[in-house]
């Protein structure tokens, strides 16, 4: 992709810049095959990256597997998963420098693990606890959204303010393709354009918005072709190639940070299992629709490729599978645990400094529950 | 939109407070400084002090960089702090909330202007998910220190969107530090304060009084902000005007008239005390209880819609707090429940001295006391 380095140069006369244009077909550097294609302007990335990404989707899957089993014995109310789509959870974590900034939704608790927030931590939000259990200063991570493009507009405030401050920081803003259909998402788009700042929006297109398939969402060629309405660059990619996820987002970020301003980046892949556990996705798809997807899961492809390349043996395959054993047990031991949430912290922040009707309420509260205390 | 800023334009009778006795003088000068100021240059004055003391301070919407605002509150910021501290948006009021939440996570303290009342509705769900809810979500971790300036309310000779006392949507949501002042001093000091706290203030400012004057010293006002010798306004009432007999309870548009009614009133051998709430929330129920419980009688005054509003929810804490000081039911005088009217009918909606004076005969006076 190439990227103008202004927004004025986006203009051509008499017609539209070209290069704003995303590829006719979505990017594919390794295909359901485990083939590995050359493409003219997306390079391969190192296989010893691809590998390293690797460890990274088995993990993210069994953090799928067991957030759902979490949900089936009551440790967790909800959990909206990524399965199927854990190369573009695994990418959008891997791309970003420790200065940058990653805004993710309810669906990408994969990411936020792989950026390095602590599982348990982040399943505070799904067990109940708390809205939000992660610091967000501490990885550069926003709260995941549950609003939906809200964040974006966010994600270009971050970015704003950095570049006011001379900052390098990128900051990277998922959502999903139902949410290009909001209000949000075209004004955090906009100001992200006219400001000029780094933000790379990146849509992952799994097909559904809760029922509703994309085609009632938009009849736009494709979504990353929105991107020249705004005068940025958009880019269209195999949501589960991570190896193209790596280049095309690498690339975005790359140029983002030299001063080349925002782009948006769409990924096809496919939701494989419900909205969440909540949800009968058999009323509004059949199954052979999902059972197409199937020969071109992320994981399978890439494990083709590596074994291709004598880089994944038995040995490696088993370690990684012992690391994300590792990583689940981890989270159901923390998710087993009861864990005791203070009353009192309901008034604690809403404002910095307690009002006099909260500390009224708070009063209240306390009371109520020290005569219970008393009575059992 | 300039039309309108031209019928805000029209004179307003300022609402009398007594003078700051050390507004006589500028020590720094030994000049005469205090002069007769205008609320709009009060609010100008603040945002330009608050972004000469810190670079963070940030001050972004539409029309408010060369133009300076429609009402021109942001007049001449552009130019003192270049482009890249005030600034035009594109036309779209969720995007400027939006960015400023990104902003306000980031280090900078943002002011945005939402060009009238009605315009501010299109970032409702910004205000009231994320700004009002996202410092609650992570704990205190993430502090969104950012004020969210409205002009508001009517009186004005407006059209059906640029007239609307929305106050009460925003009290009605925790997170939010909502404003109203009524006066030239109140204007300068509770913006400052607003553009210091860490918490997200809405900062209503009352269009009608946009052009009213007040004798004051802008560089004593910033000397006594800036010293921390002026005193806290949020979550502070004030009594605008003692009396003895009734209370009016009023904020930001409504102050003015209820200060009017107050001296008609006097008039007529009534002594009527003035309760300037000016800060919605957090709310001041001490000294406006100290008050009703001092007169037994009470009367709440605002422009909004009455039922479900802040004037209801300021009738039912009286009730609840100083029932047996009470000689009469706390009564109110507001807009009707009816959508904003056409310029030629407001003057019925708004509450009027006439209709706060016949509600203040309505106390049960011949009951006793």
């Amino acid at each position: 992709m190439t990227i103008p380095t202004n927004s004025d140069s986006t203009r051509t006369e008499g017609g539209v810049n070209a290069q704003l244009l995303p590829s006719p077909v979505p990017v594919q550097l390794i295909d359901h095959h485990g083939e590995a294609h050359s493409d003219a302007r997306y390079a391969l990335p190192d296989p010893q990256a691809l590998l390293a990404g690797y460890a990274r989707l088995i993990s993210g899957r069994r953090i799928n597997d067991q957030a759902n089993a979490l949900v089936r014995q009551g440790r967790l109310a909800v959990y909206p998963s990524s399965h199927g789509q854990e190369a573009c959870q695994v990418s959008a974590a891997l791309v970003l420098q420790s200065q940058d900034w990653l805004f993710p939704t309810y669906r990408d608790t994969v990411a936020v693990i792989t950026r390095g927030v602590d599982p348990l931590e982040v399943f505070t939000l799904l067990r109940g606890d708390w809205h939000s259990g992660y610091d967000p200063y501490e990885l550069h991570v926003a709260p995941q959204a549950t609003p939906l493009a809200t964040q974006l507009l966010h994600a270009v405030g971050v970015a704003h303010a950095a570049k006011l401050r001379g900052e390098d920081t990128v900051v990277l803003a998922l959502c999903g393709d139902g949410a290009t259909s909001e209000g949000d998402f075209h004004e955090a788009l906009n100001f992200a354009a006219v400001f000029h700042v780094p933000v790379v929006f990146f849509v992952q297109n799994n097909e559904y918005a809760i029922s509703v398939p994309l085609k009632n969402q938009s009849v736009a060629p494709s979504l990353a072709h929105k991107a020249i309405g705004y005068g940025m660059p958009g880019e269209r990619v195999d949501g589960n190639d991570l190896a193209a996820l790596l280049s095309v987002l690498g690339a975005a970020v790359d140029s983002a940070r030299s001063g080349g301003g925002p782009a948006l980046i769409e990924a096809h892949t496919y939701r494989m299992q419900a909205h969440t556990n909540a949800d009968d996705a058999t009323r509004y798809r059949p199954a052979e629709d999902v059972d197409k997807w199937i020969p071109k899961d992320p994981i399978s492809r890439l494990r083709t490729y590596l074994r291709g390349l004598s880089l994944l043996d038995e040995a490696a395959e088993e370690q990684f599978a012992a690391d994300a054993e590792a990583v689940a047990a981890a989270i159901r031991a923390g998710l087993n645990a009861d864990v005791e949430v203070d009353p009192q912290e309901l008034f604690a922040h809403v404002y910095t400094q307690q009002t006099a009707q909260l500390q009224e309420q708070a009063d209240l509260l306390r009371d109520e529950l020290s005569r219970e205390a008393v009575q059992s | 939109m300039t039309q309108i800023s031209e019928r805000a334009a029209a004179p307003v009778e300022a609402p009398a407070r007594p003078a700051d006795p050390s507004a006589a003088e500028s020590s720094a000068t030994g000049q005469p400084a205090a002069t007769a100021v205008t609320f709009a240059k009060a609010l100008n004055t603040a945002l330009a002090d608050a972004m000469a003391a810190d670079d963070s301070v940030l001050m972004f919407g539409e029309d408010v960089g060369p133009l300076g605002g429609v009402f021109r509150i942001t007049d001449g910021l552009t130019a003192r702090f270049g482009p890249g501290r005030c600034f035009d948006t594109p036309l779209a009021e969720a995007g400027i909330m939006g960015m400023a939440v990104g902003m306000a996570m980031n280090g900078m303290r943002p002011v945005v202007e939402m060009q009238f009342d009605a315009f501010a509705y299109p970032a409702f769900e910004q205000v009231v998910s994320h700004v009002a809810k996202l410092p609650n979500r992570t704990k205190g971790r993430v502090l969104l220190p950012m004020v969210i300036r409205i002009p508001y309310a009517g009186g004005i000779g407006g059209v059906e969107h640029h007239c609307d006392s929305s106050e009460s949507y925003y009290a009605h949501t925790p997170g939010l530090t909502v404003l109203a002042p009524a006066t030239v001093r109140d204007a300068y000091l509770m913006l400052r304060e607003a553009i210091a706290s860490p918490d997200p203030v809405v900062f209503l400012e009352p269009k009608k009084l946009y052009w009213s004057k007040e004798v004051v010293d802008l560089g004593e006002l910033r000397r006594s902000f800036e010293d921390g010798s002026a005193p806290q306004t949020i979550g502070s009432a004030v009594v605008a005007r003692s009396g003895t007999d009734a209370t009016l309870i009023a904020y930001g548009p409504s102050v003015p008239t209820a200060m009017a009614a107050a001296a008609a009133a006097a008039e007529e051998g009534r002594s009527l005390e003035v309760i300037d709430v000016r800060s919605l929330v957090p709310f001041d129920d001490e000294t406006v209880c100290a008050s009703v419980r001092r007169t037994g009688r009470a009367v709440v005054i605002a422009e909004t819609p009455g039922f479900a509003s802040v004037a209801a929810e300021i009738v039912a804490r009286v009730q609840e707090r100083c029932f047996h000081s009470l000689a009469a039911p706390v009564r109110r005088v507001t807009g009707f429940d009816i959508p904003y009217p056409a310029p030629k009918l407001e003057h019925h909606f708004l509450p009027s001295v006439d209709r706060i004076l016949d509600t203040v005969d309505e106390l049960q006076w011949e009951d006793g006391q």
